[in-house]
């Protein structure tokens, strides 16, 4: 077994977990699904990604974040303004007072395209603007924090607040972003017809391969050097910052990276669900993105993956038969979940006799195996 | 004496106050190369609060702090520590699910970025490294074991080889025996008087035994301040220091 496989899989069971969720993603789903089903999973894997951060951010670092909506809101709305410029050329959109512009622009008197939406009529400088305005964001609101040692539930609450400013922000300036309807009526890619079947077909395979190179990037994390340091923060921060690491730095950049990965979370749903507003945003959303990570399972990168289809499938079955008893099904299942299996779902799989490690030997045999060596060949050198 | 350009570590007028109430005040500390200094003195005279401020955890609000010509003083905790100062707690503070070997392996000074992190590998100077410490701290044996398993004493024996992993020049221990039974004490004095035979060592104790056998000096604190300082000898048959510590 390759040296980076076992970087990835610690024990087979993993390895067989990742290549069966393929199988049921990229095989059995679309071959049993029509595609307004298939889509539905598409939007519930947009959010796997959310959940990914937050399993590398709160499960392994021990950070709670309550406002990670912002960022896949981040990543959703460059990927829309870039979706709606192209849906408002003059032609298409000759009836308005000032043609060439978004509708809810000209709803709300706007003649000229305000200048932070000029850039996004460029696709290289969107997908650019998906990572990096994310990762920027949180980079400064992280450091800020971070600094000065703020954590635990003080962190929760801004980042609440957070998610709750940025929804309000979008809500109060119509003009500029959509208001409270939010960027809706999307319709081309590059002259790409997103709407039609094919297209839905196409984007839910792109969004499962970018959510499985996503899963292989954490897991990766996870089993380097880097895991361990992000679990050791959360266990035993003191002695991590007096082994002469700096604590704060580490927590910034892993708060980027989920901030990154829920913006490509983002750039996803809107592709296909076609539209983007601040309800997908706000303190809900972004609290039912702790929830998803929460019924899978924090500490399992797979496991958070399928909290988000469970959660979010049980959220579209049970509210189409009820919808007023939802949300009280959904706090009851938190709330069991942090009670008796606070490791989710992936924590009572894990309860099963344990499978068979990849990792044949154990560290005092290899060590004790290079210093044998050693000394051989000191000796042979000396003869 | 010492002449001051051998010292390693000095520190004067060194002070803090919190709310007023000065922890510590006016408090003057050399620390020559080699040696093994034990900080004593009743319960709240500020002795932990010094190692606190000379390893950044609480910041000073007067006094110096000059490592080898080094100012100390408002520099980050992980800076002071890559510049060769290792902080032992009193509790055992270890990393309870890893194994001891991966306790270690994460001391290891290498590759202290995130970006060093992500592209660490188990050299084989890393792993020699963490068997000739597990060695030294007499762990050997167990590195495969997880750390939340060993005994009390192991743990803090532990603690201490991962403060040898950075090759730190200071090492300061807070109360490293504190819970230990009679032959655990004998091992880790023992210990001690091996690690400071190439660095200096700062030990915080209460337990006037075990401060006999390894001290080189012995400083007295007593409310926030320096009250007497030389060998055990000397300093235990100070009238001061009998007066508020010993005669207690």
């Amino acid at each position: 077994m390759p040296l980076f496989l076992k970087t990835l899989f610690k024990t087979r069971g993993e390895a067989i977990g990742f290549i069966a969720f393929l199988v049921l993603v990229l095989v059995i789903f679309p071959l049993a699904m029509p595609v307004f089903r298939l889509n539905l999973v598409g939007k519930y894997l947009s959010f796997g990604f959310v959940a990914i951060g937050l399993v590398l951010l709160w499960g392994r670092c021990g950070v709670l974040s309550l406002g990670q909506g912002v960022f896949f809101g981040l990543g959703g709305y460059c990927m829309a303004m870039f979706l709606k410029l192209e849906a408002s050329d003059p032609e298409s959109t000759s009836i308005q007072s000032t043609p060439g512009i978004p509708d809810f622009m000209d709803w709300n008197q706007l003649t000229a395209l305000p200048w932070f939406w000029e850039p996004f009529k460029s696709l290289p400088f969107t997908i650019l603007a998906i990572f990096v305005v994310p990762a920027v964001v949180a980079f400064i609101i992280g450091w800020a924090m971070f600094r000065r040692k703020v954590g635990g539930v003080y962190f929760a609450i801004i980042t609440q607040a957070l998610a709750l400013i940025m929804s309000l922000g979008i809500d109060g300036n119509q003009g500029y972003t959509g208001g409270r309807n939010g960027i809706t009526d999307l319709r081309t890619l590059l002259g790409w017809d997103i709407r039609t079947e094919d297209a839905q077909y196409t984007l839910y395979f792109l969004c499962v391969v970018l959510l499985a190179l996503t899963a292989l990037a954490a897991k990766y994390i996870i089993n380097t050097r880097l895991g361990r340091v992000l679990v050791a923060v959360r266990d035993q921060e003191d002695r991590v910052r007096f082994s002469g690491y700096d604590v704060a730095i580490v927590r910034t950049s892993v708060f980027a990276f989920a901030a990154v990965l829920s913006g490509i979370g983002g750039a996803m749903f809107v592709l296909q669900v076609g539209f983007m507003s601040p309800s997908i945003i706000g303190i809900v959303p972004s609290i039912e993105m702790v929830i998803f990570t929460a019924v899978g399972g924090r500490l399992s990168v797979m496991g958070a993956i399928i909290g988000c289809l469970i959660v979010n499938w049980g959220k579209t079955a049970f509210s189409e038969a009820y919808p007023d008893a939802w949300l009280y099904l959904m706090g009851g299942t938190f709330i069991s979940v942090v009670m008796f299996f606070p490791n989710g779902i992936a924590g009572l799989a894990e309860k099963f006799p344990r499978i068979r490690s990849l990792i044949p030997a154990s560290v005092t045999e290899r060590i004790k195996g290079m210093a044998t060596k050693k000394t051989t060949k000191t000796v042979s050198d000396g003869q | 004496m010492d002449s001051s350009d051998q010292n390693i570590l000095e520190v004067e007028d060194l002070g803090v106050s919190f709310d007023g109430f000065k922890a510590v005040d006016g408090f003057n500390f050399y620390l020559a190369p080699n040696t093994v200094q034990v900080i004593i003195g009743p319960n709240g005279a500020g002795k932990t609060t010094v190692l606190d401020l000379i390893c950044g955890k609480t910041a000073a609000t007067e006094g110096k702090i000059n490592f080898q010509g080094k100012e100390l003083r408002g520099e980050r905790e992980y800076r002071i520590v890559r510049m060769g100062i290792g902080r032992k707690f009193q509790n055992p503070s270890i990393y309870e699910n890893l194994t001891v070997f991966e306790n270690l392996e994460l001391s290891h000074p290498r590759g202290r970025g995130v970006f060093g992190c992500l592209l660490f590998r188990r050299t084989e100077e890393v792993m020699d490294r963490c068997l000739s410490v597990a060695k030294t701290i007499g762990l050997d044996e167990c590195l495969d074991q997880e750390a939340g398993i060993l005994s009390h004493g192991q743990k803090q024996w532990l603690e201490i080889g991962m403060l040898l992993m950075q090759r730190p020049k200071v090492i300061m221990l807070d109360e490293p025996v504190a819970g230990m039974s009679v032959k655990e004490r004998t091992k880790t004095a023992e210990l001690i008087r091996e690690i400071s035979k190439d660095r200096s060592v700062i030990v915080i104790e209460h337990d006037m035994e075990f401060v006999r056998e390894i001290a080189d000096r012995v400083t007295v604190m007593h409310m926030g301040q320096v009250i007497s300082e030389g060998s055990m000898e000397r300093v235990s048959n100070d009238p001061k220091v009998i007066e508020v510590y010993i005669g207690h």
